[in-house]
Order: C-alpha cells, then structure tokens, then sequence
C-alpha cells in the first residue's frame, strides 16, 4: 500500500485550514499512487473533526492524546503512528511547531524531507515538490529517495477541494514519551489576534505610517478583514511593534491570498518574506517604491486618507 | 563547556541568482554568513565567555565556505572546521545533519547552535535533527538562554508569544533574531583570522550514507499575476475601486 498521512493542526480547539489544505493534497496524492489518506489531529476529541475532514479526502481520523505542545513528545507520538499505518508519504505542516516536530520525525523514520514545499505532484509514483529557495528568486523541484517521503508544505499553497473519503475515525495509543524540555510559562500577550503564518490575509504598516499611534488605522482594516497584522523590518527596529508582527527575512516567511501593504517601501529583504503572496496590494506615495513591482493592485497615494476609506467601505460591504 | 556553532554560507539577498539546470549559476554571487547563524556564532562565543570552554565553528560546502570560517575567527571561534562537500547536497537536511552530527559526536559537545533557518532554502531543519540524531534535547526559536552548570532556562518565541523552557546540556539551540548583537569582527581579529588553520573533514571519515533528496530541476519563479496602478481622483474612488477588484477580480475578500 502506498498511503499517505497527514500530521494536522487544531489552533484553541479548532481545526485550522492547513490541516483541510493537507488533506486535500493528500488525496490528490493517494489517488494517483493508490493509497488511503489518515490525517492525524493531536486531541482526545476527534469525533468532531472526522466530518469536516472526510468531506476533503480523509479515509481515516486519528486522535491521538499527546498532552500539551512539546516537539519531542509530538515528535514520539508521530512517529508512533507512522510504524503502525507504514506510510509511503507523510505531509506536515510548514508551521511553527511543524518545523519542530517534523526535523525529529524524518530523522526517526529514517526518511528525507522537504520542507517548506509549496507545489505537490506526482511523477513516476513519487511526489515531486516544488519549493521557493533563495528568497523566491528561485524554486526548485525535489524528489525524496528514501523508503518514506516526508514534507513539510506552506500554509495557503495548496486548494482545499471537496472528495468524500471513507472517514473512519479511529483512536491512537500513541504517547508523548520522554519529554526533555519543560514548559514553565508562556506570555502570548504581544502577539497577533489572527496569527500571521497561516492568515489568508494579512494586513501590513511600514515605515509610511509614521508613528507607533498610527498602527490603529492598520489595526481596524484588518480587524475588519479578520486579517492578520503585519509590520515591516523598520517599525519593529524603530520599536513601534514586536518582532512577533515582522514579516520578511528575519521575521515571517508569509504566503497568504492578500496582503496589503501600507506605506512600505518594499526592500529586498521585505519582498523576500511576502514575495508568493497570490495577490499584493501596495499602498504607499511614493510611485517608484520597489513595492509597487510585485503589487497586483497599486495605489499611489496618502495612506492616512485611503486605508481609513478603504475599511469603510469593506465594513459597508462585508456588514 | 564545548561549544560548537554552525555556520551556513549562503548568497546575500541582495545578490542576483541564475537559475541553471540543477543548481544556480555562482559566477558574481555575493556569500554571506546566513543571518541567524551569526546569532548562533556571537551567542557561543559569549557562554564561553561566561562560563569558559572552547567554540568550535564548523561550516559544511565547497571550498568558499572557508571565507566564513575565517569570519567566525575573526569573531572570536577559537577552532575552524570545513566539512568539505559538494554545496548543492546542502540542500538535503538529513544528508548535511548526519555529517555534522557525526562530527559533533566525536566532539563531545555541550551545545550546539545554529541559526533558526538558513535563508537559502529557509528549512527550519538541520539543528532540529542534530538535536535528534545526538539524542538530545532542543530549544528553537531561542531569544534568551541562562547556563546553571547542566541546568538551561531559556526564553524562545512561540506562536502569538514567547515561551520560557527549563532543560539540561548537552542541547541543541536555534538562535532567533533578538538573542543577542553579534558583533562587528575586530580588524585584529581579521588580520589574525587569515592565519589560523581550518581543519577538513570529508565525507567518507564522517560516515554519512547519502543524500535522500534528488533534485529534479530549478526554475525561475513563477511569473507574477500582472499588476496595474489604479486611477481614482481622490481616496474615496480608490478605495471603491479595490473593493471592486479585491471582490470581483481577485476574488480573494
């Protein structure tokens, strides 16, 4: 059998989207090789996630109760799971404790690994994925030669399509283990009310806001979009934001359906982190600001007057 | 404490990649240190000021590599190590953990650090499966580390925050902007960094079994969905205009 599991993600007892976009690739995967797909969620509730996961593709739902967030402790249970269903694919998502887990999951398995893959297809009977390297100015494809195929894949980059699956749900004895590393607290107070590696859209202020008290004006257009906030490297030096919102080679690589940049320049270092957004919008006064290269949609104008209007008009429309 | 740090070169951002069949084409890259590993380069170097040891820098490619050897000296490394391979199997993770962990492992290191992703290929892997390969715990994302002899505190960023951890050496750290300063080489350091001896390795005497990872091909990115510069008289008609084609055109609110 050439199955192929999926490690997804619950955020505050959600489902969150890449655990669907996962699957969805999954089953494109398990069609054209002859596999089932088992996506595997790190909870003792699974039953009420097996419906929506069925409806993309999902032949099984497995829980498994690994406790609290740990990577080694992920790591274990995973890797647990993987000697009883035997694989020959495992997808995983490119994200904060996905970067964690899946370095000592391949090393267990003994497999090799793409990670960050944006592009999933299958050649031969092995999967082909295609990644973006040196900061997006270039992207390249790579097949895994070991016994198990192992990825880790962008939020945002893969179409979640409706496939019935069998749907089966089933309950992992998979434990944590030893766990090495110990949490003794945790301050989520800096951060994002949409988080930005995973947001479909993300809203951004740049150094053309001119001040930390202007961030209110960003603040309400994303609010109203239920997008995340993000910030340029120049604010978050200047300390008008934490690095938390950074996006750009040394904050977050993001990938989402729209990002909306106000008032930034557009450096390299910037477009390097925001470069395979599916569709830019660049709103800045100056008209030869780098920015405006990528941008899908740009406006050469004062932000202070458009991105106000801008989310009037987007509460008039959305309600 | 035995500290050994690693270190990526990498193109600068700022430099132009050509895409060839299999690899990039090098004539007029620009290489750099990987930005996070100079973290990891200034954050040894420091826990050996603390606390005493020796930093152990080691950096894995072809022969340029040996620049960013000379530059983690002229930081202050007392040890240089090259593990000269072929640079594009660096694009394989579990290749390049397994000479360096095999390298490590002879070492007997306390910490490891390396940077919380090279800004090559952006993989967030190579310390992580060190870290798994040595049987060792890890910290990613570290912003603040504190020694007490075995004992570790660290403080990393999580999603939405930060996370204070307790955990005990020997580990492995990925160092996260905000860590630390690194400093500027000294011109001392770098007149005296040209002299010292860089230790080669190669991958036979490391024991590595191979690269799991086939490049089928590169390209150039893909082609951007066309743009244009809207036209509007005042903030009013731009703003219903991207409404319009956010809605209609883009599809995507």
């Amino acid at each position: 059998m050439a199955d192929v599991l999926v490690v997804g993600e619950l955020k505050n007892g959600e489902l969150k989207k890449i655990s669907k976009e996962l699957t969805s690739a999954a089953r494109k995967i398990a069609d054209a090789i002859g596999g089932k797909v088992h996506t595997l969620l790190i909870t003792d509730n699974v039953d009420s996630f097996a419906g929506d996961l069925k409806a993309v593709g999902a032949d099984a739902v497995i829980g498994a109760n690994l406790g609290e967030f740990s990577p080694e402790g992920y790591a274990n249970g995973i890797f647990a799971v993987i000697q009883e269903k035997k694989p020959a694919v495992v997808l995983m998502p490119h994200s904060a404790q996905g970067k964690e887990y899946s370095a000592r999951v391949a090393i267990k398995a003994n497999a090799g690994i793409v990670a960050d893959a944006v592009g999933l297809s299958v050649d031969g009977g092995k999967v082909v994925a295609k990644k973006p390297i040196y900061s997006g100015k270039a992207y390249a494809n790579f097949k895994v030669s070991s016994d198990i195929q192992m990825f880790t894949v962008r939020a945002n980059s893969q179409e979640v399509t409706p496939k019935e699956g069998a749907g089966a749900v089933e309950k992992s004895g998979a434990s944590a283990g030893e766990v090495r590393t110990k949490s003794l607290s945790k301050d989520l107070s800096g951060g994002n009310k949409v988080q930005l590696a995973d947001a479909s859209i993300i809203v951004s202020g740049g150094r053309g806001i001119k001040g930390p008290e202007n961030w209110p004006i960003i603040q309400d257009l994303a609010d109203t979009l239920g997008a995340a906030l993000g910030a340029s490297r120049a604010t978050v030096d200047a300390g008008w934001i934490s690095h938390s919102h950074q996006v750009g080679q040394t904050g977050k690589t993001v990938s989402p359906n729209c990002y909306i940049a106000c008032g930034i320049s557009g450096a390299i270092q910037h477009l390097a982190g925001m470069g395979s957004s599916k569709y830019i919008v660049a709103i800045n006064k100056d008209g030869d600001a780098p920015i405006f290269k990528v941008a899908t949609y740009g406006v050469v104008a004062d932000l202070f007057e458009v991105v106000p209007a801008l989310t009037s008009e987007f509460k008039k429309v959305l309600g | 404490m035995k500290i050994v740090v690693l270190v990526k070169q990498v193109p600068d951002t700022e430099t132009n990649i050509k895409v060839g069949d299999k690899s990039i084409n090098e004539a007029g890259v620009k290489w750099i240190i990987s930005p996070y590993d100079e973290f990891a380069i200034e954050e040894g170097i420091r826990i050996r000021e603390k606390s005493g040891g020796e930093v152990i820098a080691v950096s894995l490619g072809p022969d340029r590599v040996v620049e960013a050897l000379r530059t983690a000296y002229a930081m202050g490394v007392d040890r240089a190590v090259h593990v000269k391979v072929d640079d594009y199997v660096t694009f394989d993770s579990t290749y390049t953990s397994e000479l360096l962990a095999n390298f490590i492992k002879a070492e007997n290191a306390d910490v490891i650090i390396g940077g919380r992703q090279s800004i090559d290929t952006d993989s967030s892997q190579v310390v992580v499966q060190i870290a798994e390969r040595l049987n060792v715990p890890h910290v990613a994302m570290a912003l603040k580390l504190e020694f007490d002899g075995k004992k570790v505190t660290a403080t990393r960023e999580i999603e939405g925050g930060t996370e204070v951890v307790e955990t005990s050496a020997p580990l492995a750290v990925t160092a996260q902007k905000g860590l630390n300063e690194p400093r500027y080489p000294s011109l001392k350091g770098i007149m005296s960094a040209k002299k010292k001896p860089v230790d080669v390795k190669k991958p036979e005497e490391l024991g590595a079994t191979g690269s799991k990872l086939e490049v089928v091909s590169l390209e150039p990115p893909p082609p951007r969905i066309a743009g244009r510069k809207l036209e509007a008289a005042d903030a009013q008609g731009f703003a219903s205009q991207l409404v319009k084609a956010l809605r209609e055109e883009a599809k995507v609110i």
